[in-house]
């Protein structure tokens, strides 16, 4: 019964996210298909601007989600945004895991002074709460796409450090560490290939989760005009461009949102899914060192 | 000691980045010469080091100093603002805890029922929302909403600001205005708290559930409600305060996009104000509010878990 469960919830997060990279992917294709018309012209506008969702415009064309206030298709928008949301938080999520599993490798490894520095140095930046950093480093460096990956990167690492530096602790007291050491496996090598991969497991989920939760805070960012900045439409602009008109047209800052909660909803499933395979692991199979 | 790096990070961070506030503040036509009189008269001359030795000195002589944009001491910037974000991030923990907990309480009584499924999916869809966005969601319930769908007036509830301009009122009414202005921004805190704290409660339990003296009791017959008060509760609160002890530091920091879309003046706020200003010492003040509060409640958690499991004393 419940294996099924963990089952199903992997099952619909891997399917939802595919869907929407798909879609992402497929964006222009769509805009395309959807006939979105190009802003620039005028005399359209007028016929084509805050169309209701399955509206249909004064050139015919019909809007599922209805159009926003420059008459821009909402969903074709949708889709492409989906490409800078969801890559903004893959790339940003993956490049702090990869800051994070490096530091936390090397400080263990290594441990003395090295340790101490890095443990100092994520305290700090773990008593400044994220949200708070990120707008001080975006606001002081210039809004812009990359402004926000590199800054979700430079204050996503902390977790993922903490995890792999627990984690390679454990791993090296196993017995195998010290008979490879023992037949003279080289330091390096031993770190990178014995130790290494038996002590990502934690840091696999904290990355997963972190895709949602970094596309939430780059959403955000975008939508104190921080972030991405428009035209280039992501969801958190989006989401801003929409509240001036949240009274006559609601579903131009909505709809976003709606995609937003979708994502998020399917990175925690599958993180879910894999914290509980990985506790149902450990139950069945113990593990020699957890401390 | 790590107030200290917080902040000496924090200073490094802000000076180093292009633009001040000195620019911002002369007129567009200023010499340069203007520019460099200026600087002198904000502090903002001489080198990255003298600058930091300045100021850390005069904190240490408890002097936060004043604020470049406001002219205004930087004291009474925060002690205006922090006030309102106390208030509503302190009552939407509260709310998200009284609320969330006997959720995922019930939830993990029927694990696996339908009732849990839906909930679950319910939380989890709630804790996915944006704050942002669930606030604009509910501006546009509170008034296109009740407007289309003839709901009482009272629903009509104000979306902006703390009190009404246009009321003249004093005393209890005074608060009945406040009140009415809070409910937005704090259901906006509040709902997804509780939807978190119930996903975690929900799991903790399923988890005390599992131990071996939980089956004994049932086995031994011991009455089910008393089962879960003293088996199950006992050993999930640990890890409920450690929950919340992290959220603690979200009464402060947890409000900056809720006071921006509710003109909710609170320092969340003030935050945002200082950083486009490049007002420095409202900016490094205020992350030595945010870092304070975070060690502070690691503090308080610490010493929470010590009372109700002194098994922890030892180590």
């Amino acid at each position: 019964m419940t294996i099924a469960l963990r089952d199903a919830r992997l099952r619909w997060g891997v399917a939802m996210l595919a869907v929407l990279v798909v879609g992402a992917l497929a964006a222009p294709g769509i805009g395309a298909l959807l006939g979105a018309a190009s802003p620039t012209n005028i005399g359209d506008l007028l016929a084509t601007r805050l169309v209701r969702p399955f509206g249909v415009d004064g050139s015919g064309a019909r809007h599922l989600l209805g159009t926003d206030a420059f008459g821009r298709d909402v969903l074709a928008r949708l889709w492409l945004g989906a490409r800078i949301s969801l890559g903004v938080g893959v790339v940003g999520s993956f490049l702090a895991g990869i800051i994070g599993v490096a530091l936390g490798m090397i400080a263990a490894w290594r441990g003395g002074v090295t340790d101490r520095a890095v443990l100092a140095l994520s305290d700090a930046l773990l008593a400044i709460p994220r949200l708070v950093l990120l707008l001080v480093i975006a606001t002081l460096w210039g809004p812009g796409l990359t402004t926000v990956v590199v800054v979700l990167a430079l204050t996503g690492w902390m977790s993922v450090a903490r995890l792999v530096r627990a984690d390679v602790l454990g791993v090296r007291a196993l017995p195998y560490v010290e008979a490879a050491e023992a037949i003279g496996v080289p330091s390096y090598n031993l770190l990178l290939r014995h130790v290494l991969p038996n002590a990502l497991g934690s840091a696999r989920v904290a990355i997963t989760l972190g895709i949602g939760n970094a596309m939430l805070l780059e959403s955000g960012l975008s939508f104190l005009g921080l972030g991405v900045q428009p035209p280039t439409p992501s969801w958190g602009n989006m989401i801003s461009g929409g509240r001036d008109w949240l009274i006559t047209a609601p579903w131009i800052a909505l709809s976003p949102g709606v995609a937003l909660i979708i994502t998020v909803v399917a990175c925690t499933l599958i993180g879910d899914a894999l914290t509980a395979r990985d506790d149902a692991r450990g139950t069945s199979r113990p593990r020699g060192a957890e401390r | 000691m790590l107030l200290w790096l917080v902040t000496s990070l924090t200073f490094v961070l802000v000076h180093l980045a292009p633009g001040d506030a000195a620019s911002l503040l002369v007129s567009p036509t200023a010499t340069a010469q203007e520019l460099a009189q200026r600087r002198t008269e904000l502090g903002l001359d001489g080198s990255l080091a003298t600058q930091y030795g300045r100021w850390i000195a005069s904190v240490l002589q408890g002097d936060l100093g004043e604020s470049l944009a406001l002219s205004r001491p930087v004291v009474a910037v925060i002690s205006d603002a922090l006030p309102l974000s106390l208030a509503l991030g302190g009552i939407s923990l509260a709310v998200s805890f009284l609320l969330g907990v006997p959720i995922g309480a019930w939830q993990s009584a029927r694990a696996g029922s339908r009732g849990d499924t839906f909930t679950t999916i319910c939380t989890t869809t709630i804790y996915a929302a944006p704050s942002f966005w669930l606030a604009l969601a509910l501006i546009a319930l509170a008034t296109t909403g009740v407007a289309a769908l003839n709901a009482p007036a009272w629903l009509r509830l104000p979306s902006f600001g703390v009190r009404d301009p246009a009321a003249l009122s004093t005393g209890v009414a005074v608060w009945r205005d406040v009140a009415r202005h809070a409910v937005l921004p704090l259901m906006v805190l509040a709902i997804p708290g509780a939807a978190g704290v119930a996903r975690y409660t929900r799991q903790t339990m399923i988890e005390a559930r599992r131990a071996h003296h939980v089956a004994t009791a049932e086995g031994r017959g011991v009455p089910a409600l008393r089962v879960s008060r003293r088996y199950i509760l006992r050993n999930a609160w640990p890890p409920l305060i450690v929950l919340f002890g992290l959220m603690l530091p979200g009464i402060v920091a947890g409000s900056v996009f809720v006071e921006q879309v509710f003109a909710w003046p609170g320092i969340g706020r003030a935050m945002m104000t200082a950083i486009a200003s490049r007002d420095y010492p409202v900016v490094l003040a205020l992350t030595m509010v945010y870092a304070a509060t975070v060690i502070g409640a690691n503090l308080i958690a610490d010493l929470a878990l010590l009372r109700v499991d002194p098994r922890r004393a030892s180590t």
